[in-house]
């Protein structure tokens, strides 16, 4: 009798010892396996983006395609990409005046008054995938993440909606979904790179303004295109390490 | 837009964090500031400032126990807040103020009031009937031996716990300065002094609180102010204030100087967003006049009236200014565009969650757990000999 309740209690002890370990892991299990893609190996990539200033005719395609691509809602204060307009006159260049109504969504409207004395350029703005992210350095609990092939991801499923990694970023390309009260940003439309598809802004820019880049292919054009070209990132001295590569980006641009 | 000016960001028109968060610095400096008041006397051997040390502590508890509230209703998901503790993300600030709150709670301030409190709880438990009967024998944690030798025990506990607990209310606060200090992104934020002066105005605004309290403790129980106390109080506060505010110039006069990329975009709101809240609220109304009150106290002779009238002002002020402070820190670094290029507005509700209603509930919130611990736990020290000291 001894013995049985003994054992008893040892078989209780370990299941109650183990229960919360398990309901840990019971959440992993019904979460489900990831969606894989065939033949699609993390460790053989790292994605990047070329942005060419001269290309883009800030028609706005690239928005539009994003939004719907991604579902993102069409509120303001919700963009995963936006175009802005850049009008600097020569003898102020430290006073840009910049626009980016509805973040381009409808492309811009003409520009009122004089354009000739004008510097006017168009610059396309996304999450920058940064390889030392702000972001994700001040999640409380790693919901924002660098996947190993180089893009900044959020867990809609772990983030609390603290808003950390909003004021974390230096470019403003977060934002709060007010449908899941989560951060929300461009993933570099991580569901099609994965399968060999390029990002819907790519895809439908008519300019080829911005271009998808695999820095660890090395037959990607992007080696010889910043070989070649003078590029650069945005706020270089916030050294987040951007992989949004801009050709052309003027000393102008915030 | 409305309420915008110049360029920002599209996704900067709706500001992060609100008025809620405001009050998440405030009440946390709230509570270092009044346990650094309460270890003035314990660990220092300031006597004067007895008849304040209990209510000190009190007073950190009852605000303590409200701190995470306002961050709780800020989040987008409250109910995960408790992954913080189970995945906390290593290199995150952030995660961490579960932990930090949890010893302060927990290791610093129950078990210091409850050493300090036993041999009450015992008496207490024992002169009881019923329900309070019950609660007190909860409280004492069947701990009932209050023989000399183990009040001896309590006191030296109470002393370690003490001399443990002044870092701990420093690392409490000045870990709320970190959180924004170490924000690259912001410049109102980013700078290695948020920390220090989080940690100078947290002792300013807990002092100038407790010192109110007493004040006020007193005048509702119709006993006489102790002036000595309440003096060297007041002398606590006009230094640290001093050192408070000239950290605040140090950092003040190094943007002005060094005028970095984002000098023209700050000094700009500065001069009109803020203008109210930073120029007038924080500076003049919160800062100089208390501190010429505070000195004036010092430098001339006054009767006690006067100079109990003078407290109360300043403590009054006091708290004001420390209060716009964080409104300028926490807001004022979302006016402005991360383009330098623009400003937006903040717009207050009232009776949503984020408004301005539960706002007020939460501060109110803490007086309301701070009565109820008085009654249960009374700390004056008239009308008995205070053994433990």
């Amino acid at each position: 009798m001894q013995q049985e309740r003994r054992a008893f209690l040892m078989v209780a002890g370990r299941l109650i010892a183990l229960s919360g370990a398990a309901s840990l892991a019971w959440d992993a299990v019904v979460a489900g396996a990831p969606e894989t893609a065939p033949n699609y190996r993390l460790t053989d990539h790292w994605w990047a983006m070329i942005v060419d200033i001269e290309k883009c005719i800030g028609c706005g395609n690239c928005v539009r395609a994003c939004k719907a691509e991604n579902d993102v809602p069409r509120e303001p204060g919700c963009f995963r990409t936006w175009v802005e307009r850049y009008q600097i006159d020569p003898e102020d260049f430290e006073h840009p005046k910049v626009d980016s109504p509805d973040g381009a969504y409808e492309g811009f409207p003409e520009i009122a008054g004089p354009t000739e004395r004008l510097k006017i350029f168009f610059v396309p703005k996304l999450c920058n995938h940064c390889a030392h992210s702000p972001c994700v350095q001040v999640c409380p609990v790693g919901a924002t993440f660098e996947s190993p092939d180089g893009v900044v991801l959020v867990d809609k499923a772990r983030c609390l909606g603290c808003r950390y990694c909003v004021q974390a970023c230096p470019y403003g390309c977060r934002f709060i979904d007010p449908r899941s009260h989560t951060a929300d940003k461009c993933s570099l439309c991580y569901h099609r790179i994965t399968r060999d598809l390029t990002t819907a802004c790519c895809e439908t820019c008519p300019t080829g303004a911005r271009q998808l880049a695999d820095l660890k292919n090395p037959a990607d054009p992007i080696h010889e295109f910043l070989r070649t070209h003078k590029v650069n990132v945005l706020k270089p001295q916030m050294a987040t390490g951007a992989k949004l590569y801009y050709n052309g980006l003027d000393g102008a641009v915030r | 837009m409305p309420g915008v000016e110049g360029f920002i960001y599209p996704n900067e028109i709706e500001l992060q964090w609100s008025v809620l968060i405001v009050l998440y610095p405030f009440i946390t400096g709230l509570v270092a500031g009044a346990f650094i008041l309460a270890s003035l006397e314990r660990v220092f051997n300031v006597a004067a400032v007895r008849p304040t040390y209990r209510l000190a502590l009190l007073t950190a508890l009852a605000f303590l126990i409200v701190a995470p509230l306002p961050l709780q209703l800020h989040l987008g998901h409250p109910e995960r807040s408790f992954s913080m503790y189970l995945t906390p993300h290593s290199e995150s600030a952030m995660a961490m103020f579960g932990f930090v709150y949890l010893w302060y709670l927990m290791v610093v301030l129950l078990l210091e009031i409850w050493f300090d409190y036993r041999k009450d709880l015992v008496l207490a438990w024992r002169s009881s009937r019923g329900l309070k009967r019950l609660l007190y024998s909860v409280l004492t944690l069947g701990s009932d031996n209050i023989s000399e030798a183990a009040l001896r025990v309590d006191d030296r506990l109470g002393r370690i716990l003490t001399v443990i607990g002044i870092p701990s209310a420093f690392l409490l606060h000045g870990y709320v300065g970190f959180i924004f200090g170490s924000i690259k992104a912001n410049p109102w934020w980013s700078t290695p002094l948020m920390p220090i002066v989080f940690l100078f105005s947290a002792i300013v605004s807990g002092v100038a609180l407790v010192m109110l309290l007493y004040v006020a403790s007193c005048w509702i129980r119709r006993v006489p102010v102790d002036m000595v106390c309440l003096d060297t109080i007041a002398r606590y506060l006009f230094y640290a204030f001093v050192i408070d505010f000239s950290l605040e110039l140090l950092d003040l006069i190094h943007r002005i100087y060094e005028a970095d990329e984002s000098f023209r975009a700050l000094d700009f709101m500065v001069k009109t967003r803020l203008f109210t809240s930073q120029i007038v609220l924080q500076i003049v109304v919160g800062t100089l006049v208390p501190l010429s009150l505070l000195a004036l106290a010092q430098l001339v002779l006054l009767r006690e009236r006067a100079r109990r009238a003078l407290y109360v002002a300043a403590g009054a002020l006091t708290l004001v200014g420390i209060f716009a402070m964080r409104w300028n820190v926490v807001i004022g670094g979302q006016l402005f565009s991360k383009s330098f290029l623009g400003y937006t507005t903040y717009k207050m509700s009232f009776a949503t969650r984020e408004g301005l209603l539960p706002a007020i509930l939460l501060m109110i919130l803490p007086f309301v757990i701070l009565a109820a611990l008085v009654r249960l736990l009374p700390p004056w020290t008239d009308g008995r000999e205070a053994s433990q000291h």
